[in-house]
């Protein structure tokens, strides 16, 4: 048995490695995919583009304009002058929001009534959108609170000079005040946060492609009825075919650990054994998808559409960059189906938070259990096709 | 070029789509359900976040503050945690995404005026949800403590002051910041790149694998006609597919259309031709179906996923990605569909993209036609 494997290994990496261009398909698209994932998955908004429109002009308005220039947060792209001048801005996307000064800034502040700051923003995209007002209303309260306190002591100092008795003291600190504390990534990096993910998504689309399409070609060219005429079993097969792939995917997966860890200086808090331990069970069911998909199809072709029509949901639907919490509830439990959910969530863990088996383990025993049902699954299926 | 030639690639193209029913139902049912299934699932908008409450002091201040939290649709508050380890395991665990600790003393050093710290553990993984998170519990904090000033003014009988600058956050296009919005139109153009390039993908390259390659290169059709004839077959398709994802969006997820819809069909048609091409461009290049599908994914799918500015803004990637993102298609559509259906602006606005199509679809015609008269030389 194990001899017949070893041959059926041997046949299947010199068809692998045989066409150059195969061979490019391999190993370069997870690097390439890699980096131009790592610099493009950003949710960050490092630069907020504003533009700054001054309704006052008085050194009050240009002191809040300079705190904004400070913050290393906003960039100010354009100064309008006129309604339609902002209008057009913000109709052509070139600033994500604009912060408009109304006249009489300075004369409200000076009279102690409260003045306003309209900050006016491209809602198109939502994420943006929070994250930048946010920035812009954290801005401008730390102005009022400058400003409020400059002003309680003015006030304390005249209450003082006229001398009356029994004013209390206002307030000038908040009562409660929040300290936050951020764990695992305290610069907020999504980098650190998406990276990870991209290498789960990696492992699995090669993996799975790989499986449905060695096989699926043999049935196409008519080589697999030669195959069947030798004394070769049916499950020695499926472990000459899948055993590559697995191969293939694991190299990919260590290229790409080190590419996250060199390139992108992605932390790796976790132990690299629980990784590799995890990858192997998450190889069970991508293989078993893989072969699974390659018993239902006869073309190439409908495996190309059947294998898209399984991956691209378990890539959305997996928690990559849209959480899963945020998912109608119905969608949901049907993210208790998806192998990549588990998997995310283990690669993420041992990523970012470094926990170990005592942590993950119900995920991993998911994915174990995923994997023998779906290899249980294609191995029926695989008989059948065979007869 | 001739008309009668052309037709004639179109008709026997059509007869390939027609008789193999299975592929065609997928080509006609995975938009929409993609649309759908997506349109509902993806979400960036943060709510019902999980928190857990560790009350040290177990006061009455520290009570309403707990309260506050529970009140709150932003927060769910899914344990009350006795010590720090709890707090702990349930962020391990991805149970919980904020541990608010109130320490001992909140409520005496509130009363006396001392001002106290509630302390908020995030779980920073997920840099922009814990971002937002964050933003909304220490709003909640300063909310609360603004609350108590004003009560312990009153009690001293002095007016509680106004802050002296007021930010008014005004929102356009999308005034309820709802991610739907902005994702429903991306998902439709990267759904149509993916599709419409992937239906022409194989086709000549399945006819190279057949064999079937050197029989039509024996006739007289020339590589424009074939080229043209088997784009026009796909188109159909294609323009179905665009109709449903478009009637889908405004109706089942009530994504506000603002724009001209002549200007939404121009383009649209444009750019499907353009994505056809590029299909057929590169199943001219390839002798496999699997490397034909392989290239059509890498050039498709990644680029539309991640360099459209679909979800990821562009002008926030490193320059050198950047300049790669001008080459990609559907970032022009992207933006042509996301000006079309929140700003609802006009062809002023959108001309350089809808020209960038014009000049992508054309250059790319040219490509494959060039490429397959190399071939057959």
């Amino acid at each position: 048995m194990i001899e017949r494997i070893a041959v059926i290994l041997r046949k299947e990496f010199i068809q692998l490695f045989r066409e150059p261009r195969m061979r490019g398909l391999l190993l370069v698209p997870p690097l390439l995919q890699l980096i131009i994932f790592g610099y493009a998955v950003t949710l960050d908004v490092d630069n907020a583009k504003i533009a700054w429109m001054d309704g006052d002009m008085t050194p009050e308005s240009r002191a809040l304009l300079a705190r904004f220039e400070g913050s290393n947060r906003f960039q100010i792209v354009a100064t309008p002058q006129s309604e339609q001048e902002m209008q057009s801005i913000l109709d052509h996307g070139d600033a994500h929001g604009v912060v408009r000064v109304l006249p009489g800034f300075a004369r409200d502040l000076a009279r102690g009534r409260s003045a306003s700051v309209q900050v006016l923003l491209d809602g198109t995209n939502s994420n943006t959108a929070a994250l930048v007002s946010a920035y812009a209303s954290g801005v401008i309260a730390s102005f009022s609170n400058d400003v409020y306190r400059n002003q309680a002591k003015n006030h304390q100092t005249v209450k003082l000079s006229a001398r009356s008795p029994g004013s209390s003291a206002i307030p000038a600190l908040p009562a409660a005040v929040s300290s936050t504390r951020v764990w695992f990534n305290p610069d907020l990096r999504s980098r650190n946060y998406f990276i990870p993910g991209v290498a789960v998504n990696i492992l699995f689309m090669v993996t799975l492609t790989l499986t449905a399409q060695t096989i699926i070609r043999e049935k196409e060219i008519g080589t697999m009825e030669q195959l069947m005429v030798t004394p070769m079993r049916p499950i020695e097969l499926m472990l000459g075919k899948t055993i590559p792939a697995a191969m293939v995917g694991l190299v990919d997966l260590v290229l790409v650990t080190a590419g996250a860890l060199l390139i992108f200086k992605v932390p790796f808090r976790g132990n690299f054994l629980v990784l590799l331990f995890s990858s192997t069970m998450f190889l069970l069911t991508s293989l078993g998808a893989g072969l699974f998909l390659s018993t239902i199809s006869k073309t190439q072709q409908q495996a190309n559409m059947a294998s898209f029509f399984f991956s691209s949901p378990a890539f959305m639907l997996s928690g990559f960059n849209f959480p899963i919490a945020n998912m109608p509830l119905p969608v949901q439990y049907l993210t208790y189906l998806n192998p990549l959910r588990y998997f995310m969530e283990i690669v993420r863990g041992v990523f970012l938070k470094g926990v170990g088996v005592s942590v993950v383990w119900p995920q991993m025993l998911a994915l174990v259990v995923y994997g023998i049902v779906i290899i249980w699954l294609s191995t029926i299926r695989f008989h059948k096709s065979l007869d | 070029m001739s008309f009668r030639r052309t037709r004639a690639i179109f008709l026997k193209e059509l007869r390939h789509i027609i008789r193999d029913g299975r592929s065609l139902a997928l080509a006609l049912a995975m938009p929409a359900m993609m649309l759908l299934l997506y349109g509902f699932a993806l979400s960036l908008d943060v709510d019902h976040i999980p928190i857990s409450i560790y009350d040290q002091d177990g006061s009455s201040a520290s009570r309403s503050l707990a309260k506050q939290f529970e009140g709150s649709r932003l927060f769910d508050v899914k344990s009350r945690a006795l010590n720090y380890r709890e707090i702990e395991n349930g962020i391990n665990t991805n149970q919980i995404l904020v541990g608010v600790v109130i320490p001992r003393n909140f409520g005496s050093n509130l009363a006396t005026g001392h001002g106290a710290a509630v302390q908020l553990l995030v779980d920073g993984s997920d840099s922009n949800t814990s971002g937002i998170a964050m933003g909304y519990a220490e709003s909640l904090v300063q909310l609360y403590s603004a609350e108590i000033s004003t009560e312990i003014m009153n009690r001293r009988g002095v007016a509680p002051p106004a802050p002296p600058v007021v930010a008014q956050a005004r929102v356009w296009y999308n005034s309820s910041l709802q991610s739907r919005n902005f994702v429903v139109p991306g998902l439709i153009a990267i759904i149509l790149m993916i599709l419409t390039a992937q239906l022409t993908t194989l086709t000549i390259a399945r006819e190279w694998e057949m064999g079937t390659m050197e029989q039509v290169l024996s006739t007289p059709i020339r590589p424009t006609e074939l080229v043209l004839g088997k784009m026009l077959a796909y188109f159909l398709i294609g323009l179905i597919d665009a109709i449903l994802s478009f009637v889908a969006g405004v109706t089942v997820f009530a994504v506000p259309f603002r724009g001209s819809l002549a200007l939404l069909t121009v383009s649209t048609l444009v750019f499907l031709c353009g994505a056809m091409f590029w299909g057929l461009f590169i199943s001219a290049g390839s002798r496999t179906q699997v490397m034909a599908f392989q290239m059509g994914m890498l050039t498709t799918f990644l680029p539309g996923f991640l360099l459209s500015g679909f979800v990821f803004s562009i002008d926030v990637m490193p320059g050198w990605l950047q300049a790669i993102s001008v080459v990609v298609p559907s970032r022009y559509y992207v933006s042509i569909l996301k000006f079309l259906f929140l700003k609802g602006v006009g062809l002023e606005i959108v001309w350089p993209q809808l020209a960038y199509l014009i000049l992508f679809g054309g250059i790319v015609f040219w490509l494959s036609v060039r490429r397959l008269n190399q071939k057959v030389v």
